[in-house]
């Protein structure tokens, strides 16, 4: 409990709330880390989701990949990128792109797939192109879900990109990778908590732009 | 050493398949000297056997079956001499040289091998489970006396003797050291006319790869500024001097490494340790920790090899393991063998 309070307190001390190596320098970084690899995942796996969502096709292909994909340890993949890229952001970012994309893919490709067949096939039947079905029937009735994909994307990036400090650069790992290293458990328990709250932040806003992002008339999902 | 890292090795428990997480965090507890070994993704999580809360003795004697050495349940208990090791390839070796060097003496040996951290066998030696264990003079002796670990090894040996508790004694120690450096490629020790760490002054925006917590260190960038007036930054990577630390200092993104002296990689980069005349990182000679059990012909035979052990036989004993992944047992056996140190 004693350690629980002195990182609190750890957390609380104004000295660290300033300077270039301080919390709110690290907070940036570690947001900024969170944002491109989840940019860069979403790039990817949203358009190929929703492809396999709309098409019905590679589906099983898509849910091996990504499946294999969950199974990767991201400290390795760090690693391993690093080995090819050197130190720098490169390597963690891509990491952080494959643990990404498994939860954005499976949100992009349910999405199409929550969508009542019935609803397709009336679109259809009013002549809309596939295009149209797309864009104006599933993606607005699948958002939810899309969404619901995005944030467990987020929350599971956003606790892994500590890793981005274990080869050179910035982020709150570096609170916890100093504090493991010296012992100084307060330390790194008051990396480890600040980012627990950025993840349950992170999270919570998320689940509000779920659910207030749901058109009017649809089921809820 | 990328075949280090997915070949499950002598280094590695069996519960290197355990959750990644976890395994990230109880490697990284492991500490430095055993990360240099276990920059990957299996090894990493190998920690796990020796850093849970679990009895560390009957925790290694299990992960002990995967590897090469023949530990058996229960130090001591059958009245023979224990030796230990850190949770370190080459830490492993030594304690190797150490047990045949005894047996060849005609002591009877029990291994425990890849015990961990200090905080988990210093205990153990202190309980009288453990007999042998070799070790580094700075680390131990901040470990056991944090205000005595200063000076040259010589003041870190009379320190210890008077920090270690009654019935742990500490043999002559090693030419050997195994310790943090500022490390340079030749080309640009050439270049810059580098011999020591001196020789840096005035250079602009240096960069320093090394362990987060070298910052915090006596001899980090501190240390360099007050004693060399060299201005130095670090950038963290955490693999404790291994392949990523060497990878960012062949591509050019720092011009120094903290590579310890004893890896392999520093021969076969042609790296360049600087000399730090002024004694600012702590020395780390190998020096064993030996219990009453061990008596005088014991000791003469485990100072036979600590007489013989110098920086670059280190060096190629731990080559060995890492490019030929030779076990310590092969390693240690060939070696004594060369150096007559076997009856």
């Amino acid at each position: 409990m004693s350690q629980l309070l002195e990182a609190f307190a750890w957390i609380g001390d104004p000295t660290r709330w300033s300077g270039p190596g301080g919390i709110p320098v690290r907070l940036a970084e570690h947001l900024w880390y969170t944002a491109l690899g989840v940019a860069i995942a979403a790039l990817i796996a949203v358009p190929v989701g929703l492809y396999v969502g709309h098409s019905h096709r590679a589906r099983g292909l898509t849910v091996a990949i990504s499946g294999a994909a969950r199974a990767l340890p991201t400290l390795g993949l760090v690693t391993l990128f690093g080995l090819w890229f050197g130190i720098g952001l490169t390597a963690p970012i891509l990491a952080f792109v494959v643990l990404a994309i498994p939860s954005l893919l499976a949100g992009a490709y349910s999405a199409c797939e929550s969508v009542d067949p019935d609803t397709v096939d009336a679109a259809r039947a009013q002549g809309m192109t596939e295009w149209q079905i797309l864009t104006r029937v599933e993606v607005p009735l699948g958002m939810p879900l899309l969404i619901s994909g995005l944030r467990l994307a987020v929350v599971q990036v956003v606790a892994t990109v500590m890793l981005a400090s274990y080869i050179g650069n910035g982020g709150l790992g570096r609170f916890i990778f100093l504090g493991l290293n010296l012992q100084d458990y307060p330390q790194m328990l008051g990396g480890s908590i600040l980012v627990v709250a950025l993840a349950l932040v992170l999270d919570v806003l998320l689940r509000l732009l779920e659910r207030g992002i749901s058109p009017r008339g649809a089921a809820r999902v | 050493m990328i075949r280090r890292r997915t070949t499950p090795t002598a280094s590695q428990g069996p519960d290197h398949e355990q959750d990644r997480d976890r395994g990230l965090f109880q490697g990284a507890v492991i500490g430095r000297r055993s990360l240099a070994s276990a920059a990957g993704v299996g090894i990493i999580a190998a920690g796990v056997a020796a850093c849970s809360n679990e009895d560390p003795l009957a925790k290694d004697s299990e992960s002990a079956k995967g590897g090469d050495s023949s530990a058996s349940d229960g130090g001591g208990k059958s009245g023979a001499i224990v030796v230990g090791s850190q949770q370190y390839y080459s830490n492993e070796i030594i304690a190797e040289l150490f047990a045949q060097a005894l047996e060849s003496a005609g002591a009877k040996v029990e291994r425990q091998y890849q015990i961990g951290q200090r905080e988990v066998y210093v205990p153990e030696l202190k309980k009288g489970s453990l007999d042998v264990m070799p070790e580094y003079l700075g680390n131990l002796l901040q470990y056991l006396d944090e205000k005595a670990a200063k000076g040259t090894a010589e003041d870190l040996a009379e320190g210890l003797s008077s920090a270690l508790p009654d019935g742990l004694r500490a043999l002559p120690y090693a030419k050997a050291t195994d310790q943090d450096s500022y490390s340079t490629t030749q080309e640009f020790a050439s270049q810059n006319s580098l011999k020591e760490i001196g020789d840096l002054a005035g250079q602009k925006d240096l960069k320093i790869a090394a362990n987060p917590e070298f910052e915090e260190r006596p001899y980090g960038p501190k240390g360099a500024k007050s004693q060399y007036d060299v201005d130095i930054s670090v950038v963290p990577v955490s693999d404790s001097g291994g392949p990523l630390t060497l990878k960012a200092l062949m591509d050019g993104k720092v011009q120094i490494a903290d590579i310890y002296t004893a890896d392999p990689s520093i021969v076969k980069n042609d790296l360049v340790v600087l000399e730090d005349p002024k004694v600012m990182v702590l020395p780390e000679n190998v020096v064993p920790i030996v219990s009453e059990k061990v008596d005088d012909k014991g000791a003469a035979a485990i100072k036979k090899v600590t007489d013989a052990l110098t920086t670059e036989e280190l060096i190629k004993l731990n080559t060995r393991s890492v490019d030929d992944k030779t076990d310590s047992k092969t390693i240690a056996k060939d070696w004594l063998e060369k150096k007559k140190l076997l009856k």
